[in-house]
């Protein structure tokens, strides 16, 4: 076993009133990892985060610190701090109160407490707000004393719950690249849970895509964005277009009623398969140039390029390309060997990849009541 | 429509307090009749503070008054905290609504039972008499104790769950997270339940009545012996000085709790 191993999940599965959340979870964490659980809303991510905190027990299955069992170890004894999605400051304290928190409980003298409490406060950037009241502070504040709280007690792991969910877009911005800061310079563990796909690619030295209550791929984040092994996860990471293919022979693959060149072996002749193209990796070509041809039927401007929808056969793909190209248009499309993922048929082919009914706003939408919903 | 309106407020603020002004005018008053007011005088408030009687009643009331209210506030904000930890939903309404009744329950019925219990406990052990100032500290607790959940208990519901969490984190025990954090957030319920008890208790009458004894009078039940002959004037100079120091109390907390946001602010914008 791998000495490097501070957490490991084995076979943990927990339901909530007769609804399984989390279904045999495994997953090993390592000493000075950024580890994200990344997932939609309902996938199991917070309730893993929430064993591995002590305010859960599983159902079954075990889970270890360091090498020992601490299924009934509660909250209070584990080496783990936790950062809460609404902060969870106490109103009744002030900025330096709050932080000292967890030092009183542990009766450290007064001087060093003192000590810490400004160092933390120079870490997370708050000089000078000592006296000021909890419920005087922006929500960024907010969140910077929260951490400041946690990491106060120098725990051997940080778990944080979509820390940064409350706050508007360039503070998030901001404070990704602060707590990943802050994780370099203290060497401590983070354990971090969001349903961002983009922070979870920036922030994390490994990524664990969750759906359904199952982990669905454990990788680094160009793994799981280049390599992703179904069409859960390559929908969940990034925009793609995943398509039906039949896999002919190693590195031939036919899809849309054409034979391309792919760089994948090791399928079955003739096996179904799911195929992934990123809309970046399709060139916009003249019709009797292109491998495929298609309509174009819609068209976005997103300033570093164009966003456009194109009807080959029946399925939608979405391309991103910096020519223009106008809607009604027919163009041909040609695509480099490299630039297809073969993966697999799963539960959730068929389920993803089709842009017909793809609108930017309704998915914003729907992920907004989604956080709401998962109060 | 402007003038109606408060022509309005003004008649209801009237209405309340025409009683209680009546009261006040009349301690003052020298004739010792209440068809008419001759001159201003002090001599009522000279003659109460004559009155053994009464300021033996007035001290029973106070002693009463702060023992039962601190009772029910410990045993009722401990009672708010089970409740509100309670898992099953049905459950915690059940007993939700059992705390409720004792205050819909008329205080005759009330009186009148415990009166029963009190007495049938007593010849059960035997004791002479039973009644007395332990019958009616637990008579006053028990009927403060539900106002006093209800004062703590939605306080308890409104903290933020994150905040227990938080401190567990943090490595408080159970019992740590309870007076550190849990306590300071339903202060105010737990405040305002043991103001509400305090004067609940201090002018209680009816359930008084029957689980007291003459040698324990507090003093409503004083102040109803005097009326079976003529009420004494110096009774409305008490009504005075009670209603007085009821309303520097008041005040004092308002000022007190304004004052201590307006320190909260200072600080804030010192920074």
């Amino acid at each position: 076993m791998n000495k490097n191993v501070l957490i490991r999940l084995n076979g943990i599965c927990k339901s909530f009133d007769g609804e399984t959340i989390l279904d045999h979870i495994n997953l090993e964490i390592h000493n000075k990892e950024f580890i994200t659980l990344l997932g939609p809303s309902g996938c199991g991510k917070t309730t893993t985060l929430r064993i591995i905190g002590g305010f859960e027990t599983p159902d079954e299955g075990d889970v270890f610190f360091d090498g020992k069992r601490i299924n009934d170890i509660p909250p209070y004894q584990r080496q783990v701090n936790t950062v809460f999605q609404r902060y969870a400051l106490f109103p009744h304290l002030n900025v330096f109160d709050n932080i000292a928190f967890g030092l009183r409980i542990q009766k450290c003298p007064d001087a060093q407490i003192r000590e810490k409490v400004k160092e933390m406060l120079a870490l997370v950037n708050l000089r000078g707000f000592e006296r000021r009241r909890v419920n005087t502070l922006s929500g960024g504040q907010q969140q910077r004393v929260a951490i400041a709280r946690a990491l106060v007690n120098q725990p051997k792991v940080l778990l944080l719950d979509e820390p940064l969910a409350a706050l508007d877009l360039k503070l998030r911005k901001d404070m990704q690249n602060e707590l990943k800061n802050i994780q370099h310079q203290t060497g401590i563990t983070f354990i971090y849970v969001t349903h961002d796909q983009e922070e979870a690619l920036s922030m994390s030295d490994t990524v664990v895509v969750m759906a359904h209550g199952k982990i669905q791929q454990i990788g680094t984040p160009t793994d799981i964005y280049n390599e992703p092994i179904n069409a859960f996860v390559a929908d969940f990471i990034g925009e793609s277009n995943i398509v039906d293919g039949v896999m002919l022979a190693d590195y031939r693959v036919k899809l849309a009623g054409h034979t391309f060149d792919c760089v994948d072996s090791g399928f079955e002749a003739n096996e179904p398969v799911d195929v992934v193209i990123r809309p970046e990796d399709v060139d916009v070509v003249p019709v009797e140039k292109g491998m495929l041809s298609g309509l174009v039927t819609g068209v976005t401007f997103k300033g570093v390029h164009y966003e456009i929808i194109v009807d080959v056969k029946g399925f939608k793909w979405m391309i991103q390309t910096t020519d223009f190209v106008a809607e009604g248009e027919t163009i041909g499309l040609s695509i480099d060997p490299d630039a297809f993922h073969i993966m697999k048929k799963s539960e959730f082919s068929g389920m993803f990849g089709d842009y017909s009914s793809f609108s930017d706003e309704l998915e914003k939408l729907s992920d907004a009541t989604e956080e709401i919903d998962e109060e | 429509m402007k003038f109606l309106s408060k022509f309005y407020i003004g008649l209801v603020f009237l209405i309340l307090y025409a009683p209680i002004l009546v009261v006040i005018l009349f301690s003052f008053n020298k004739s010792g009749n209440l068809s008419y007011f001759s001159t201003f005088t002090l001599d009522w408030y000279i003659e109460l503070f004559e009155d053994k009687e009464a300021l033996n009643a007035l001290k029973n009331s106070l002693i009463l008054a702060i023992t039962s209210s601190i009772i029910a506030t410990i045993i009722g904000t401990l009672a708010a905290f089970g409740i509100s930890r309670a898992k099953n939903r049905y459950y915690r309404q059940t007993l939700e609504s059992v705390a409720n009744i004792p205050m819909m329950n008329p205080d005759i019925v009330t009186g009148v039972s415990m009166m029963l219990l009190f007495v049938g406990v007593g010849a059960i052990v035997g004791a002479k008499s039973t009644l007395g100032f332990w019958t009616m500290l637990i008579a006053h607790t028990t009927f403060n104790l539900p106002y006093v959940i209800l004062q703590v208990l939605p306080k308890f519901r409104q903290m933020d769950k994150n905040l227990t969490e938080a401190a567990l984190d943090l490595g408080c025990t159970p019992m740590q997270t309870f007076f550190r954090v849990e306590l300071p957030s339903i202060m105010p319920g737990i405040v305002s339940g043991l103001m509400m008890s305090f004067t609940l208790s201090l002018d209680d009458f009816v359930i008084s009545h029957f689980v007291s004894s003459p040698d324990f009078k507090t003093l409503p039940l004083y102040i109803y012996t005097q009326t079976a002959h003529e009420v004494k004037f110096s009774m409305y100079a008490l009504c005075t000085l009670m209603i007085i120091a009821i309303m520097l109390l008041l005040i004092a907390v308002n000022v007190a709790g304004s004052m201590g946001e307006r320190r909260a602010l200072k600080k804030a914008r010192g920074h």
